[in-house]
């Protein structure tokens, strides 16, 4: 109930009146049309389930973790979908370290709603022994950076991290047939989730007093809005969640409106996630064929375009150091050390050191997550 | 599951366009300065409006406007299982944060600046639709405190279950995993500030299951109105004139 102002940052008069005068004539501050969205960059670290999104200045980070616990009592036979929040103090001047903010939990509200109602994530399928041992699948969504519209692109970063999810493969084995054995991933691949629908989110903002609807608002259109709907929907059409909490009353013809406008978004949005969702695999299964240094041979000359050969390159430095795997390892405590003793300093190291350690230190952006959760790749079994 | 039956009959015996039974009273609790108890069927929820009084925390005094502040929790013994549940969980935050918006858009705070209003919702029996319900008693409460406001807002929920559009759900619809639309209106200007749904939806149908609660909310106006205006000629009647 409290701390809501200092949630809350506000503009001067003249600031709002600047951006409601040049709305009336079509005019957003950052000179796009009212329903013109930001462009959007999706990336995904080394390791599986982890994302980069950024829209415009927006940026957020997520990671999707698994862990083997026992289901909830009334749901025996599924897994469980959870989404923690955390806003960075450093992401913006209106977030304050430590207890999560109205917003952080409206945020992980929206996009929990939006994925788990709708059914996006099959949970039935991460079950793997009825009543005592379900996969619970955490997603962990970081705000790096608030240039307005989090939404969007926390729920962008929760279905990238998802798609590139993989989780050990479980079978039941023992003499009663109720032990569970966990395959480690060099032993048999690990599973991607299945996801039936990508529900995306697309925020839509109601300025001045006759509401403007302006769709992906900054942080300042924001600050000056007097009403927001978010509408969930996937690329078929379908209405996943919705939320306008207050605010502004609009007419139902305008929601109707942002309905239609928000399902042509969400396919367009789809279409992008897919593509880079796509390149990361093609680019993962390049990864895998590394390991073994001939083959590697064979599609370093298969790759016809030049990036991906510069990326070869760079795969196959990858496994050369993989060979040294002690080295690698002291390389990459000494950047740790050196990027936490200063900034600085550590960036010089990591560029002193090349291409393959400028991969390295990347990777070592994304190995956040809480310490008992694993990623599919450093997985460790335990009860 | 079967939520409508052959006859056209819901599991509480409703029709599916027919809602629950409504009961309004006004000043509940003695303190404070406008209260209300607001029943929808077995969904009980009680309301108290504090203000507009002197901002408790300095830090949090806004010069042009009222400071609206909302509380929202769940009695211990509301839910079948009686559970402690811990304060400030996120359901109840993000609860908290939509009435509290939906109420500060009806409350002509400009008029009380630098003063705060405090709403504190408390459901004591729950019954599906606790969002709505908070929101029509948090209504008639402000209204009881002769807070000056745009118009009434009123709320009511709507499903869509066996392909066809139900209004006003109960626990037992609710929690079936169906669509779920809760709509908060403003009746007189025809507007829509609250509009919550869950669960997948195609756009025409919920066109229609939007309209089947906005008629919902209607119809729980025309009832607020009337409690108000009989609350009134009450204490007409008390002052002797």
């Amino acid at each position: 109930m409290d701390g809501r102002l200092a949630n809350r940052w506000r503009l001067t008069v003249n600031e709002k009146k600047f951006i409601e005068t040049a709305l009336a004539s079509n005019l957003r501050i950052d000179g796009r049309n009212p329903l013109e969205y930001r462009k959007i960059i999706i990336k995904f670290g080394r390791e599986d389930g982890s994302s980069e999104v950024q829209l415009g200045q927006t940026h957020v980070m997520g990671f999707v973790t698994g862990q083997l616990v026992q289901p909830y009592q009334d749901r025996q036979n599924e897994g469980m979908l959870l989404i923690f929040t955390e806003f960075s103090p450093m992401a913006g001047p209106s977030f304050d370290p430590g207890h999560p903010g109205e917003s952080a939990v409206e945020l992980g509200r929206i996009v929990d709603r939006g994925l788990r109602d709708s059914r996006a994530v099959d949970t039935e399928s991460l079950c793997v022994l009825s009543g005592k041992l379900v996969w619970a699948i955490r997603i962990d969504l970081h705000i790096v950076d608030n240039g307005g519209n989090l939404i969007d692109a926390a729920n962008i970063a929760a279905l990238a991290a998802l798609l590139t999810f993989r989780r050990p493969e479980c079978t039941l084995g023992g003499d009663d047939g109720q032990e569970v054995i966990v395959h480690p991933p060099e032993e048999r691949e690990p599973l991607p989730l299945i996801v039936h629908h990508l529900p995306v989110a697309i925020t839509f903002a109601f300025l001045g007093s006759e509401g403007k609807l302006v769709v992906d608002p900054t942080h300042s259109e924001e600050a000056v809005m007097a009403g927001r709907l978010i509408a969930t929907v996937n690329a078929n059409g379908d209405i996943c969640a919705i939320q306008k909490a207050g605010g502004e009353g609009v007419p139902q013809s305008a929601i109707m409106h942002c309905l239609q406008l928000a399902s042509m978004c969400a396919i367009s949005i789809t279409k992008k996630i897919n593509s880079a969702v796509e390149a990361y695999s093609t680019e993962r299964a390049l990864r895998k064929i590394k390991r073994h240094p001939t083959v590697a041979g064979n599609v370093s000359v298969a790759g016809s375009d030049v990036k991906e050969q510069n990326k070869t390159v760079e795969q196959v430095g990858g496994s050369e150091l993989s060979r040294h795997h002690i080295e690698r390892l002291k390389v990459v405590s000494e950047e740790t050390c050196s990027s936490r003793s200063n900034d600085n300093d550590g960036d010089i190291k990591s560029s002193e050191q090349g291409g393959t350690s400028r991969g390295e230190s990347k990777a070592m952006n994304f190995l956040g997550g809480p310490s008992n959760w694993y990623g599919a790749s450093t997985f460790q079994y335990f009860f | 599951m079967e939520f409508v039956n052959p006859e056209g009959l819901r599991l509480d015996g409703r029709r599916p366009l027919e809602m629950r039974q409504l009961r309004a009273q006004i000043g509940a609790v003695a303190k404070a300065d406008g209260s209300a108890v607001f029943e929808m069927g077995n969904t009980k929820v009680i309301a108290a409006v504090y203000g507009p009084r002197e901002v408790q925390n300095r830090s949090q005094q806004i010069n042009d406007q009222a400071l609206v502040r909302c509380e929202y929790s769940m009695a211990n013994f509301s839910t079948g299982d009686r559970r402690r549940k811990p304060k400030g969980d996120r359901r109840s935050t993000e609860i908290s944060l939509v009435i509290r918006q939906t109420m500060e858009a009806c409350i002509l705070t400009h008029l009380m600046p630098r003063s705060q209003i405090d709403i504190y919702v408390q459901v004591l029996q729950a019954d599906g639709g606790t969002r709505s319900a908070c929101i029509n008693a948090a209504t008639l409460a402000l209204a009881d405190a002769g807070i000056p406001m745009r118009d009434l807002v009123t709320s009511c929920s709507a499903g869509f279950l066996n392909s066809t559009p139900l209004l006003d759900l109960n626990y037992v619809e609710d929690s079936a995993g169906g669509p779920d639309v809760t709509v908060g209106i403003l009746p007189k200007l025809d507007k829509v500030t609250l509009l919550q749904m869950d669960a997948k939806l195609p756009i025409d149908t919920f066109e229609n299951v939007m309209q089947l609660a906005v008629e919902g909310c209607k119809a729980i106006a025309n009832y607020i109105r009337e409690v108000l205006l009989e609350n009134t000629k009450q204490l007409e009647y008390r002052r002797g004139l």
